[in-house]
Order: structure tokens, then C-alpha cells, then sequence
């Protein structure tokens, strides 16, 4: 019966950890849902642009409140996870501080006040990051895409947070021992006082309860994740590793295009010729994206990636006067497609069947894409080189290419271009009057 | 004015250090035509051997691959880079930087590879070369904001060339809130400039020019034909058109140096 609680808690670590690899499975497929596209280039740019924007936060603290603010929250939580560590231990092995004899109690005593310390500024971060969404409403947290889960997401995150700390806090406030020997305690010393009145029996419950709630917190925590926009402090890394390094105006010249233009302007080729027998069709099933299938991996990661902090949409011109684009809606309505698509599969014994819906019109409209400037505002403020750019090019490209569903007016541009060689009607044999002008 | 074409070039059997891309804007546009020519006089001054393509120059399809017509954009490509590799042409400047982004960024992957320069980079090199002086004293002191093109500025990281050049102008430069990194579009890119914009509240050049005008200036510098447009409407909206001139960076030179 002694190893009754040890072998609680390995059952319940081995089921959140468990669980959490199967959702990350998962997510794996659904990204794999995209198409191909080789980013296995520069590996040394890349590792660089990985330490610089997701480990060192470099384009976080642009915004310099929020940015110092996260960088507290984000070093908090990566420490304290050393605790987590000695958490596990003793809980397999039914130690208590495990780490204590090991690192010689003046190490320990600065490792773990460190760790309270740290546990604090957490909280308070958390607090103010509250206080901005909920008190101070600043309007990116308030755009008309932050209702519902993605608002009630924000807040939950931030609760947990809330709770984690303190209970991380009260634990060791309700140690007697730890509290006695009086090293490592600057914050939990102020918290040992008020739980003077319990006798040492009840403070003893209280440092098990804190100690369990803590831990299967943060399992729940860890699950969490994959249903939260929270995903990104996994996700960040990966995303900033495969983002493009070609400068933001390069659009990609679709390899399928290519080749049909080759086909059209070479004068010896047949035009009705059959392709060779046994060869596959270069020409794909459709131009452009219409659906998240349709979108490579990358795009896909960035979705899971994005943590709707809407920097990009406070930053976008379409937006800032009032028309419908929101950058950071395209990320959130194609991540809700893709968890859409893979349900649907998950529900159909691993193939996708056909609902009816798809990520153009179901989920963005049209009137979304055809409102970019093309100005890459929202690619240069993402903190984690999301794409939202590429997304609605692609969507334009089937919306043109598949549908001819262009607006009139761009129409009649392309028309002018393909007979005048200028998006106005004039003629080509005039461009060069402005020589003889003044 | 005397602009020869690669056509004359060639048929001289000479071969410019650099060819013009002087595109649609700055071919057709009444207000980019003035650009051009502008930029035609600096070139002059400074006494560099260019030509242009004239009447075989076609759009970069720059407006057609944003507006998603990915097959009008290569077709155009595909035309353009037969003409310019048939000039053996090895460098370029335009003062378009939608022509700039697509001819550096787009073309080379579907065989066409040049050296490209935006006209600002091109004239400060001329400066840095000792080819081109600018003259301090014509606009000595005026008021200049600077509005970045996305298409020279994120797109392609270029921010200094304009403001180097600018400063050498002896005026008093003023930077936007919004500038460089954060500098907010004119509403033309994308092929918006063809189209009416979405419904909202505001148009999008509006609310650049506004924060133009927060700085008090009497210049609005550009250094793209679509923004000059976009500025200019913006000015004309707020009626300060008799307060504040959109002049282009070339513009700008051209009048210091009495050209």
C-alpha cells in the first residue's frame, strides 16, 4: 500500500504524457495534410533565424510592454521547469526534495529561490497581460475574430498560469522544514505566517495537495495545448526554422504554371499530344488554394502556430480603415479547417470524406482576399514569421485561375496587359511618347 | 529629350551599362511620366551610357501574379526576359519598385537574371562614385517627410537609399510614426490600384496621408509612381494641396540640381 501514490502518479504522468504525444501525432498529420515544399535549404540561416526570433525573442520586444512582459513570463516558465524535474522524481520514487542532498542545501536554497522569484514575476506578468485584455481592452484583443474560444482561450491560459505559480508558492510556504531551515524562501516566507494558525498535520495536507494539484496541473496544462492557441511555445520553434528566407516581395512562380507556359510558347510543341503512356499528368488537379489541402505544410504549421496575438492584423492597412481582412483570421479560420478536415478523417477510418465545405467561402470570403495590398506589414510584425501573405495570394490564384471569379475591374487590368502589354489601354507602340513630352 | 532605345543600341553595335525599366506607370501615368523624365535628366548629368526598351518594354505582370493570375505574370515574364536576354541586357534600374521587386525577385528562376536597381540605390551609388553631386542649397531647410514603398522598403529591406539621398538634399527630414518596417502602404499594391477598394471606413492612402500631415511638411518624398498617385489623391482629399507638394526622390534631385 506504501507505493500506492507512486504508482498513482506514474499512471497519471504515463496518461498525460500519453495523450499529449497522441494529439501531437495529430497534429503532425494534419500538416502533413499540406503539399510539399522544400525548405530544407540554408540550414545554417535558418538555425539562425530560430535562435534569434523564437529562443531570443528578438521580434517580441519590438513592441517593448508586451514584449518585456513576455520575455518574463516565457524565462519564468522555462526555469521553473527544472522543478518540474524534481517533481517527477519524488513522485516515481516517493522522495521528498530529492534535489536537496544532492546539490548541498546553500545551492539548492538559491535554486529554489530563484525559482520563487521567478514564480512571482510570473504572476505578476500574467496579471498585467489580464488587466491589457480584460480591463485595459486594448483592441487588438477585441477585433470581432476574439470572441468566444479564442477569447475565453486567452484568459483560461492566463488563469492557469495564475494558479500554477501560486500553488508552486504555497507548497513550499506549507513546508515546515523548508520553511525552518529559511533558505530559498524570499517570496513563500511572507506566505508561511498566514498558514501559522493549522496545525503541523493540516500544513502537511496542504504542501501534498499543492504538490499534487501542481503537477497534474501542469500534465492538464501540457494538454492543454494542442486545443489552444498556446501551441505556439512548441510551435514557434519549427515555424521560425522552415520560414521563408527569400526577401518578403518574392512570390513563388508556381512550378505548374511553368510548365503550361513552356508548353504554350514553344513553337514545336503539340498541342494536342497525349502525355506518354504510363507517365503522370504534370498538370495538377487545380491552381491555387481552395481548401487547406491545397496549401503547403508550412502554411498549415503557421496556422497551428499562430497564437492570435493580432499584432499582424493591428498593422494591417485593409484593416486599419475598416474593411473586412483580417491577417489574423486567415491564420485562425484555417487552422479551424484543418482540426475540421482532420476530424473528418479521424471519423472516417483515415480518409478524408467529401462534407461539402471547404476553406474558401466556408470559412473566407472573397471580399477578405481581394482587400490585401500585398504590403507584408503582417509578415513583418509576426513575432513568429507567420506567412498570412501566401495564404491569400494562393486563395487569389484559384479565385482567378479555376473560378475567373476577379473583380471586373481587375479584369479588365489583365486584359489590358495580355493585349496592351499595361494595365491601361494604351498601346504599346506609345510607350515611349513621354521622351518627346514636356 | 534624347532616349536611346536598346534597338539603336544595337543596331550601332554598342551596349549600355545599364537599361532603363522605365514600366507601365512611368510610361502611360501623366503624373509618373514627369518621374521619368526627371530621372532621364539625372542619368544625363551624370553622364551614364543607358538606353531603354521603348516600344518593346511590356509589363512585368507584377500587378496581374498579385492579383493571383499567376499565367498572365509568367507569359509576361517569359516575353520580357526573351527581349532582355536577347540584348544580353546585365543591368537594371527602375524608379518602379513593383518592377524592381518582380525583375530582381521573380524573374530569375524563370531564366531572366540581371543586376536590378531601384533609381535611389542607382543614383547614390552615382554619388558614391563620384559621378553625380547633389546640391544642398535649392531646398535648403524645406520640410520633407518620406514615405516608404513597401515594395522597395519590407519587401526587399531597402530604407536607406532614399533617406541617404534625401538628407544630401539639405532639407529638414521628418519621419512619419509609421515609417520603414512599420511604414503603412499607400493602398496601391496588390493590384489594388485597379480596382476600387473593399468597403470600410476609410481608404487606405487617407489614412497614410494623414499621417503624413502629422509631421507638418511642405514635401512629401515618394519613390514609387503608385504612392506618388495615392499621396497626391490623399493631399487633394485633405485639401492641402497648396501646403504640401508629393514630389518623387528623382523629382526632387532633378530640381536641386537645376536639371
Amino acid at each position: 500500500m506504501q507505493y500506492l501514490p507512486n504508482i498513482i502518479f506514474a499512471l497519471i504522468l504515463i496518461a498525460g504524457v500519453g495523450f499529449f504525444v497522441k494529439n501531437i501525432r495529430k497534429l503532425i498529420r494534419n500538416i502533413n495534410l499540406g503539399k510539399d515544399v522544400d525548405r530544407s535549404d540554408n540550414k545554417a540561416a535558418r538555425w539562425k533565424n530560430m535562435a534569434k526570433i523564437a529562443l531570443g525573442q528578438y521580434k517580441m520586444v519590438r513592441r517593448p510592454v508586451s514584449g518585456i512582459l513576455h520575455v518574463a513570463v516565457y524565462l519564468g516558465f522555462i526555469i521553473i521547469n527544472i522543478e518540474v524535474l524534481e517533481i517527477i522524481i519524488d513522485g516515481l520514487f516517493g522522495t521528498h526534495r530529492v534535489f536537496q542532498p544532492i546539490l548541498g542545501a546553500a545551492f539548492y536554497g538559491f535554486l529554489i529561490g530563484t525559482f520563487e522569484v521567478l514564480a512571482a514575476i510570473v504572476f505578476i506578468a500574467v496579471v498585467v497581460f489580464w488587466i491589457r485584455r480584460n480591463v485595459i481592452r486594448i483592441k487588438r484583443f477585441w477585433n470581432k475574430e476574439m470572441t468566444g474560444w479564442p477569447k475565453n482561450d486567452g484568459n483560461i491560459i492566463l488563469y492557469f498560469e495564475m494558479v500554477l505559480m501560486s500553488l508552486f508558492i504555497v507548497m513550499n510556504a506549507s513546508d515546515i522544514a523548508f520553511q525552518e531551515a529559511g533558505i530559498g524562501n524570499p517570496i513563500s516566507q511572507f506566505v508561511y505566517p498566514l498558514l501559522s494558525g493549522f496545525s503541523p498535520e493540516t500544513l502537511h495536507l496542504i504542501e501534498q495537495s499543492a504538490w499534487w494539484i501542481h503537477i497534474v496541473g501542469i500534465l492538464a496544462f501540457l494538454n492543454y495545448l494542442y486545443y489552444s492557441k498556446h501551441l505556439h511555445i512548441l510551435l514557434a520553434f519549427p515555424n521560425t526554422f522552415y520560414a521563408k528566407l527569400k526577401p518578403k516581395g518574392e512570390l513563388d512562380n508556381l512550378e505548374a504554371v511553368t510548365k503550361e507556359v513552356q508548353l504554350m510558347m514553344d513553337p514545336n510543341a503539340d498541342p494536342y499530344a497525349a502525355p506518354a503512356e504510363g507517365t503522370e499528368s504534370d498538370v495538377p488537379e487545380k491552381f491555387g488554394a481552395s481548401d487547406v489541402t491545397d496549401l503547403n505544410w508550412v502554411q498549415l504549421m503557421n496556422a497551428y502556430t499562430c497564437t492570435e496575438c493580432g499584432r499582424c492584423t493591428s498593422a494591417c492597412p485593409a484593416n486599419l480603415t475598416g474593411k473586412e481582412l483580417s491577417p489574423r483570421a486567415i491564420m485562425m479560420k484555417t487552422r479551424d479547417r484543418m482540426e475540421e478536415v482532420g476530424a473528418n478523417i479521424d471519423a472516417n477510418g483515415g480518409t478524408f470524406k467529401d462534407d461539402g465545405k471547404q476553406l474558401l467561402n466556408d470559412y473566407i470570403s472573397p471580399e477578405e482576399l481581394w482587400a490585401c495590398t500585398s504590403c507584408n506589414a503582417c509578415v513583418e510584425e509576426c513575432p513568429v514569421n507567420i506567412d498570412p501573405l501566401s495564404i491569400i495570394i494562393d486563395m487569389r490564384r484559384y479565385l482567378v485561375m479555376e473560378e475567373s471569379a476577379a473583380p471586373q475591374e481587375l479584369n479588365m487590368m489583365m486584359t489590358n496587359i495580355e493585349n496592351n502589354g499595361a494595365p491601361w489601354q494604351y498601346n504599346q507602340m506609345d510607350r515611349l511618347n513621354w521622351k518627346d513630352e514636356e | 529629350m534624347i532616349v536611346p532605345t536598346m534597338a539603336d543600341m544595337m543596331a550601332q553595335g554598342k551596349q549600355p551599362e545599364v537599361l532603363f525599366w522605365v514600366g507601365a506607370a512611368g510610361s502611360f501615368d501623366d503624373r509618373a511620366k514627369k518621374i521619368t523624365r526627371a530621372f532621364v535628366k539625372i542619368l544625363h548629368q551624370a553622364k551614364v551610357d543607358f538606353a531603354v526598351l521603348g516600344t518593346e518594354e511590356s509589363s512585368t505582370g507584377d500587378a496581374a501574379k498579385r492579383a493571383g493570375n499567376e499565367f498572365l505574370f509568367q507569359m509576361q515574364a517569359v516575353t520580357n526576359i526573351e527581349v532582355l536576354n536577347a540584348y544580353e541586357v546585365k543591368t537594371i534600374v527602375t524608379c518602379d519598385p513593383h518592377s524592381f521587386n518582380t525583375l530582381k525577385n521573380e524573374y530569375p528562376s524563370l531564366g531572366g537574371k540581371y543586376e536590378v536597381f531601384h533609381h535611389t540605390q542607382f543614383i547614390k551609388k552615382l554619388i558614391a562614385d563620384g559621378r553625380l553631386d547633389i546640391n544642398n542649397s535649392v531646398l535648403k531647410d524645406k520640410k520633407v517627410t518620406f514615405h516608404d514603398p513597401c515594395y522597395l522598403g519590407r519587401a526587399n529591406d531597402e530604407y536607406e537609399s532614399p533617406r541617404v539621398l534625401i538628407k544630401r538634399l539639405g532639407v529638414n527630414l521628418t519621419e512619419m510614426k509609421r515609417n520603414k518596417s512599420t511604414a503603412l502602404c499607400c493602398g496601391a499594391g496588390g493590384a489594388q490600384m485597379f480596382k476600387e477598394p473593399e468597403k470600410g471606413n476609410k481608404d487606405i492612402n487617407v489614412l497614410r496621408t494623414e499621417d503624413a500631415l502629422a509631421t507638418k511638411p511642405e514635401i512629401i518624398a515618394t519613390g514609387c509612381p503608385y504612392c506618388n498617385t495615392m499621396m497626391t489623391d490623399g493631399i487633394k482629399f485633405k485639401e492641402k494641396e497648396n501646403e504640401v507638394v508629393v514630389k518623387d526622390i528623382a523629382e526632387l534631385i532633378a530640381e536641386a540640381n537645376n536639371l
